[in-house]
């Protein structure tokens, strides 16, 4: 690892120590050379032993992964303006809501009529090409977010619409009817809403101020599509 | 007398051979398709009528279009040439929609508005916004309009919205493409003074198809009357939009040649109105009631068969 050259940070502190912490302690009032190997991890997490993770069991890797998916589905239940998602992005969790969600949307024989509802294939297409698209837009509209880290707010931020569909699917069991239907407006406004906000929280920092409403506007029509989808969604 | 001279200083391009030949005219110069992004045809310097008050407003334009020469000289497979087609600000993209919405006459909205910094932001999410629109609406007053029927099961019918969208792309893109190929080639037989490029065609186009979200959401109202209504005040007002665009664009050709293009431009705007509202909005039919009565089988099937 790097040491400044000059280092007036606190003495008798233990490794590992945040990065670059006493910098702002250090003034350099001349050139020094400085030689030596380099290495600077690019995660702010430093491992405790940089081993390998070959060696781990599979349920290690399994459930380091879910909890990271976890974690962040606990960060768009309960928005607040943070980075989590966008520093360390996953598609794993997207996967998992769009498959879900797929699965759920999709009718349960394939039936002779000609217009039903959208088949697996189109659900996956829509929110995968849905979410291509406002990245795209985004990073065109002049926008510092990277490709996979504006995929992975948006897929992560569908997690408001599966439960809606979760609930709208058990409140199908029961009977028909406008009180039936009632209900499951009420509940995929809230979650729609509930989407857009959680969204909105973590996007917008990333456009610029001018041009926050024409990033924003796609997000918006994205997510209307798929709560359309979910009311509409009527059973055999 | 040196107005010969004069003249040839005053050339921009190749317009120096036509300036030799004919030297007392004023030469234009028509830009190739290859130029589109770096044009200078927004700023007409002939002596058009009412565009001369434009014309001296249009001195900060003049410095504007060179600078937007400058910008888009990206090759075209770099990100940042596509980045210049989205340079846009939110409240640009609003008073495009507004002047879309408001057709003053003899203004025209590619000058007005456009003023070489045409973008794909406004047709492409307007054009998306309209599928769905449509598409939804269609599926919504379907619903509404069988809603008493004992045989009736509604369907989402989500065919109908990659139809919608092929439909509505296509015509914000193919037929710009066939009008800007009409101009050049009229371009080359007639000087006209005001030529577009394919971008700025295709921005007037997707402007001018956002009075149609409104009207496909009020579609939803199952009254024959109403619907007809509000197709003609949507193509009153998107085609008004459009013609005032391409009048000075084909003004100085012949006559008939002017007014066919001008009636082809709405007759098609027509006939995607009246083609979605066909196609996508089930008709109302009179006897059509929402409670049950006394036969409602019968009443159903003579509904149908009429």
């Amino acid at each position: 690892m790097a040491k400044a050259a000059e280092s007036s940070g606190e003495p008798g502190t233990t490794w590992p120590r945040p990065l670059f912490a006493g910098l702002s302690d250090i003034s350099i009032s001349q050139d020094i050379l400085v030689e030596g190997e380099f290495t600077i991890p690019m995660r702010s997490h430093i491992r405790e032993f940089d081993s390998s993770t070959l060696n781990e069991s599979v349920q290690n890797t399994i459930m380091r992964d879910l909890k990271a998916v976890g974690k962040k589905f606990m960060h768009v239940l309960y928005p607040r303006k943070s980075n989590t998602l966008l520093r360390d992005w996953d598609l794993w969790g997207p996967l998992i809501l769009c498959v879900t969600l797929a699965l759920m949307l999709q009718r349960s024989s394939v039936d002779s009529e000609k217009d039903g509802g959208p088949q697996f294939a189109e659900v996956f297409v829509i929110v995968w090409f849905g979410a291509v698209t406002i990245t795209l837009n985004s990073k065109l509209l002049g926008g510092n977010i990277s490709f996979f880290q504006s995929l992975c707010v948006l897929g992560y931020c569908i997690l408001p619409l599966t439960v809606a569909m979760l609930v709208c699917r058990l409140v199908l069991l029961a009977e028909q009817g406008p009180i039936n239907f009632m209900v499951r407006l009420f509940v995929v406004i809230v979650m729609f809403a509930w989407s857009i906000v959680a969204s909105t929280a973590f996007l917008a920092d990333s456009q610029p101020p001018n041009r926050k409403a024409l990033a924003i506007y796609p997000v918006f029509l994205f997510y209307f599509v798929i709560s359309w989808m979910i009311l509409t969604f009527t059973p055999q | 007398m040196a107005a010969v001279g004069d003249l040839q200083f005053e050339e921009f391009g190749n317009a120096a051979a036509t300036a030799a030949e004919n030297p007392g005219a004023t030469t234009i110069s028509i830009e190739g398709p290859g130029e589109s992004p770096t044009h200078q045809a927004g700023l007409p310097r002939g002596s058009g009528g009412e565009e001369d008050d434009e014309l001296l407003g249009n001195d900060d334009s003049d410095k504007t279009e060179l600078l937007a020469g400058q910008k888009k000289s990206s090759p075209f497979w770099t990100f940042e040439y596509y980045q210049t087609f989205f340079d846009v600000d939110t409240y640009q993209v609003f008073d495009r929609i507004k002047g879309s919405l408001l057709p003053i006459p003899g203004k025209n909205f590619v000058r007005l508005y456009i003023r070489s910094n045409p973008d794909l932001y406004g047709p492409f999410w307007i054009c998306a916004t309209l599928v769905f629109a449509i598409a939804i609406s269609g599926n919504l007053s379907n619903f509404l309009i069988h809603l008493g029927e004992k045989t009736y099961h509604y369907v989402p019918e989500f065919r109908k919205v990659s139809i919608a969208a092929t439909i509505i792309y296509a015509y914000a893109w193919l037929v710009p493409l066939a009008l800007w190929g009409f101009l050049m080639w009229r371009n080359s037989k007639v000087m006209n003074i005001v030529s577009y490029s394919f971008l700025e065609i295709v921005c007037v186009y997707g402007y001018s198809l956002f009075i149609y979200i409104p009207t496909a959401v009020l579609w939803i109202i199952p009254q024959k009357a109403v619907r007809w209504i509000l197709v003609m005040i949507a193509l009153g007002v998107s085609g008004s939009v459009l013609a005032m665009t391409f009048w000075p664009a084909v003004r100085e050709d012949n006559r008939r040649i002017a007014l066919a293009t001008i009636v082809t431009i709405v007759l098609l705007h027509t006939l995607l109105s009246v083609g979605c509202l066909a196609y996508f909005f089930d008709a109302p039919e009179m006897d059509h009631l929402p409670t049950a009565t006394a036969a409602p089988n019968q009443t159903v099937a003579a509904a149908k068969a009429s």
